[in-house]
C-alpha cells in the first residue's frame, strides 16, 4: 500500500528535484524503447548530443527547432492556466502560415509593409481558429480537447487543397508547392542558419509581456481566479467567457506567429503541412508543462524540447530511424512529468 | 436498391473498428475514466496484431487469433499504464491520455518499421467481427442496465464515495474497466491490419481512434447507440470514397468531412444537452475522504 501526505505549499528546490527526475526517468525509458526497435540507446544519445549542443551549428538548429516552440509554448501556459487544454496549435500554427502565404502571395503591398502584415494576418488567423473551440466551449459545453484536435485535421487539408488547388505555384508541375514568396516577404535570418531571428526576438519579447500580463495585470489577475475557481470568478463578477475569448486569441495567435515565422523564414513558400508544423503543437505542450505556467519560464523549456526535436532530426538522418522516434520522446517525457506531480505535492510513506 | 444495399454493408465495414473501440470507451467512461489514448492504443494494437499474424513471413509462421490475443493484450497493457498513471498517481486524465495517444503511435511507428509495406496472407472474413461488434454491443447494454455487476460499475462513474462506503473496491473496479477499454482498442486496430487492410503502415489508424472518442458522447455513453452512430461514421467514409472526383467539391472537402462532423456531431449533442449525460465522476481521480 502506498500512502500520500499532502504538502501544503511545496517548496521550490522540491519542484525542482522531482521535475529533473521526471525528466530522466523518461530518458531512461525512451532508451528502453530504443533498445526494443534494436538501436543502442547509448549511440542514440551520444549522437543527439553531438549533433546539438556540441558546437555552434547545432546550436543553431536547436535554435531553429525552439523558436517555434517557444512562441507556441507561452501562449499555451496562459491556455493551461485558464484550464483550456488547446491541443490544436498545430491547426492554429497551420492557419497562421495560410494566412502569411495569402499575404505573400497575392496582396500588392509595399515592401516595408509586408512582413508586419504577415505577422498580424497570421496571428490573426490562428487566433480566430482558436476562438472556434473556445466559442463551442463556452455556448455548448462541447470539449476543447476533441474540437481543437480536429480543427487540426481540418487545417491540414484546407493548407492541402490550397497548394494543391488554386494557391498551387504556376512552375512545380507534379510537386504540391505554391510559388516562392517575393523577397521582401522572406525575413531576415542570423548568418549561416535558418534562425529567422526577428521571430525568435518577437518569441522573446512575448515571453517577458505575457509574464507581466499573467503576474501585474487585471487581465491575467481574472485570468489566474477563472483557471483556479471559476465560480469565484462568477461570483467576484468576471466574465469567464470573454476572459476565455481573450485567451484563446492570445494562445492561437501565438501559434499563428509561429507559423508565419515558419513559412517566411524558412521555407519561403507553403508546402505541405506535415513539413511545415512538424509536430510543434503537441511538443509545445511540453514546453507549457514544464515551465509551469509560467510564459518566462518557456525561455528555458523551448530550448531543451527544442535538443530533443533537433536531436531527433539527427537519429532519422544519422541512425536511419523513422520520424515517429519524437513522438516517443514527447509521449514518455509527458507521461512522466504528469506521474510526477503526485510527488511534488506529496510525501510518500510505502505500509500501513 | 442494389446501391443502397452496397452502400450500408460498406458502412458496416468502415464502422466495426469505430464500434469496437467505441464500446470500450464507454465502459472505461461509465466507470469515470477518460482515456484519449484510443488513438495510440488503437495503432499498438494494429502493430501487435499484424506482427504476430505475419509471423516470419512465411505461410503459416503466424496466427490471425493469436494476433488478435496479442493486440488486445497490447491496447490493454498500455491502457493499464493510464490507469496507474490517473487512478493511483491520481494525475490528469485529459493529459494522460494525451501522452499515452502520442506514446502508442510513436512506439508503433518506430517497432513497426520492418513490417512496412508487407502484405498478410490469409486475410480473415470481415463478418465475424462486424456481428460480434453489434452483439457484444448488446450485451454490454443489457450487462449496463440489468445486472448487479453493470449497476456496480456505473456507480463507481456516478458516485464514487456512496460506492466506496458500500465496501466497493473504486479502484480495482476503474482499473479494470480502463483495460477493458484498452483491450477493445487494441481489437479495433487489429481489424484494421488484419481484416479491413491486411498490412501495416504507419498512421494507418488516420483518426479514427479521435473519433471513436467523440462518439461516445455523441450517444450518451449508451452503448446500444453506438451501433447507429458507428454505422453512421461508417456511411460518411463511404461516401467519402465513393464521391471523391465525382462532384465539382474538392477531394480535400471530403478527407476533411469526418472530422468536420465530429465538431458538427459534438455541437449538436451540446445543443440538445446531452453533455449532462456523462457520468458524474468523469475524469476526475477518487481519493477517500474527500469529495
Amino acid at each position: 500500500m502506498i500512502r500520500f501526505t499532502p504538502i501544503a505549499d511545496p517548496p521550490r528546490g522540491r519542484v525542482a528535484w522531482v521535475t529533473l527526475g521526471a525528466l530522466v526517468f523518461a530518458l531512461v525509458v525512451a532508451g528502453l524503447i530504443f533498445w526494443l526497435a534494436g538501436t543502442n540507446p547509448f549511440e542514440a544519445y551520444a549522437a543527439m548530443l553531438q549533433g546539438t549542443v556540441s558546437d555552434w551549428s547545432g546550436w543553431a538548429e536547436v535554435l531553429r527547432r525552439g523558436t517555434p516552440l517557444l512562441l507556441i509554448g507561452i501562449g499555451l501556459t496562459l491556455a493551461f492556466r485558464a484550464q483550456f487544454f488547446n491541443i490544436g496549435a498545430e491547426g492554429q500554427l497551420l492557419l497562421g502560415a495560410v494566412a502569411a502565404g495569402g499575404i505573400a502571395l497575392f496582396t500588392p503591398l509595399p515592401p516595408l509593409l509586408m512582413l508586419p502584415t504577415m505577422f498580424v494576418g497570421g496571428a490573426l488567423a490562428g487566433g480566430l481558429w482558436a476562438i472556434i473551440a473556445a466559442l463551442l466551449k463556452t455556448r455548448l459545453k462541447v470539449n476543447e480537447i476533441l474540437t481543437t484536435l480536429m480543427l487540426n485535421y481540418v487545417a491540414t487539408y484546407l493548407l492541402i487543397y490550397l497548394i494543391n488547388g488554386p494557391w498551387k505555384g504556376k512552375n512545380v508541375r507534379g510537386f504540391i508547392y505554391s510559388d516562392d514568396f517575393p523577397d521582401f516577404a522572406q525575413l531576415p535570418t542570423l548568418p549561416n542558419t535558418q534562425v529567422g531571428w526577428p521571430t525568435l526576438l518577437l518569441g522573446v519579447l512575448l515571453a517577458v509581456g505575457l509574464q507581466w500580463f499573467l503576474s501585474r495585470s487585471t487581465g491575467g489577475y481574472e485570468l489566474r481566479v477563472t483557471g483556479e475557481n471559476p465560480e469565484a470568478a462568477r461570483y467576484a463578477g468576471i466574465s469567464v467567457n470573454s476572459v476565455l475569448f481573450k485567451m484563446a486569441m492570445i494562445t492561437g495567435g501565438a501559434a499563428g506567429l509561429a507559423g508565419v515565422g515558419e513559412v517566411a523564414g524558412i521555407h519561403h513558400k507553403l508546402l505541405e503541412p506535415s513539413q511545415i508544423s512538424s509536430g510543434y503543437g503537441f511538443t509545445a505542450v511540453i514546453v507549457a508543462w514544464l515551465a509551469r505556467g509560467n510564459p518566462l519560464l518557456c525561455l528555458i523549456t523551448a530550448p531543451l524540447m527544442g535538443i530533443i526535436l533537433a536531436g531527433g532530426d539527427v537519429l532519422k538522418i544519422n541512425m536511419n530511424l523513422p520520424f515517429r522516434i519524437t513522438d516517443v520522446f514527447s509521449g514518455v517525457i509527458l507521461m512522466s512529468l504528469i506521474a510526477s506531480e503526485i510527488f511534488v505535492k506529496n510525501r510518500i510513506k510505502f505500509g500501513k | 436498391m442494389d446501391e443502397i444495399l452496397n452502400a450500408l454493408l460498406r458502412a458496416l465495414a468502415f464502422g466495426t473498428p469505430l464500434l469496437l473501440a467505441s464500446l470500450g470507451a464507454v465502459i472505461n467512461e461509465r466507470a469515470g475514466v477518460v482515456n484519449l489514448g484510443v488513438e495510440g492504443m488503437m495503432a499498438l494494437g494494429a502493430l501487435a496484431g499484424f506482427a504476430v499474424a505475419y509471423g516470419d513471413g512465411s505461410p503459416g509462421s503466424g496466427s490471425i487469433w493469436l494476433g488478435i490475443l496479442a493486440a488486445m493484450a497490447a491496447g490493454g497493457l498500455a491502457a493499464l499504464l493510464h490507469a496507474f498513471v490517473t487512478i493511483t498517481l491520481r494525475a490528469n486524465q485529459f493529459v494522460s491520455g494525451l501522452s499515452l495517444t502520442l506514446l502508442g503511435l510513436g512506439v508503433a511507428g518506430l517497432l513497426g518499421k520492418k513490417y512496412e509495406g508487407f502484405p498478410l496472407i490469409g486475410q480473415p472474413n470481415q463478418w465475424p467481427f462486424t456481428i460480434g461488434a453489434i452483439v457484444l454491443a448488446l450485451l454490454l447494454a443489457f450487462w449496463l442496465t440489468s445486472t448487479r455487476a453493470g449497476l456496480t460499475l456505473r456507480s463507481v462513474g456516478e458516485n464514487p464515495a456512496a460506492a466506496d462506503v458500500l465496501g466497493l473496491n473504486v479502484n480495482l473496479i476503474r482499473y479494470g474497466a480502463v483495460a477493458f477499454g484498452g483491450a477493445m482498442a487494441g481489437l479495433a486496430g487489429a481489424y484494421l491490419s488484419l481484416v479491413y487492410r491486411p498490412s501495416w503502415t504507419d498512421g494507418m489508424t488516420a483518426g479514427l481512434g479521435w473519433i471513436a472518442v467523440a462518439l461516445v458522447i455523441f450517444v450518451g455513453w449508451s452503448p446500444l447507440r453506438a451501433i447507429f452512430g458507428s454505422i453512421f461514421f461508417g456511411l460518411l467514409y463511404y461516401l467519402q470514397f465513393r464521391l471523391q472526383g465525382k462532384t465539382f467539391i474538392p477531394t480535400e472537402f471530403f478527407s476533411a468531412m469526418p472530422y468536420l462532423l465530429v465538431i458538427i456531431v459534438l455541437a449538436l449533442a451540446g445543443l440538445r444537452g446531452q453533455q449532462g449525460a456523462a457520468p458524474e465522476a468523469l475524469g476526475r481521480p477518487y481519493t477517500r475522504g474527500e469529495r
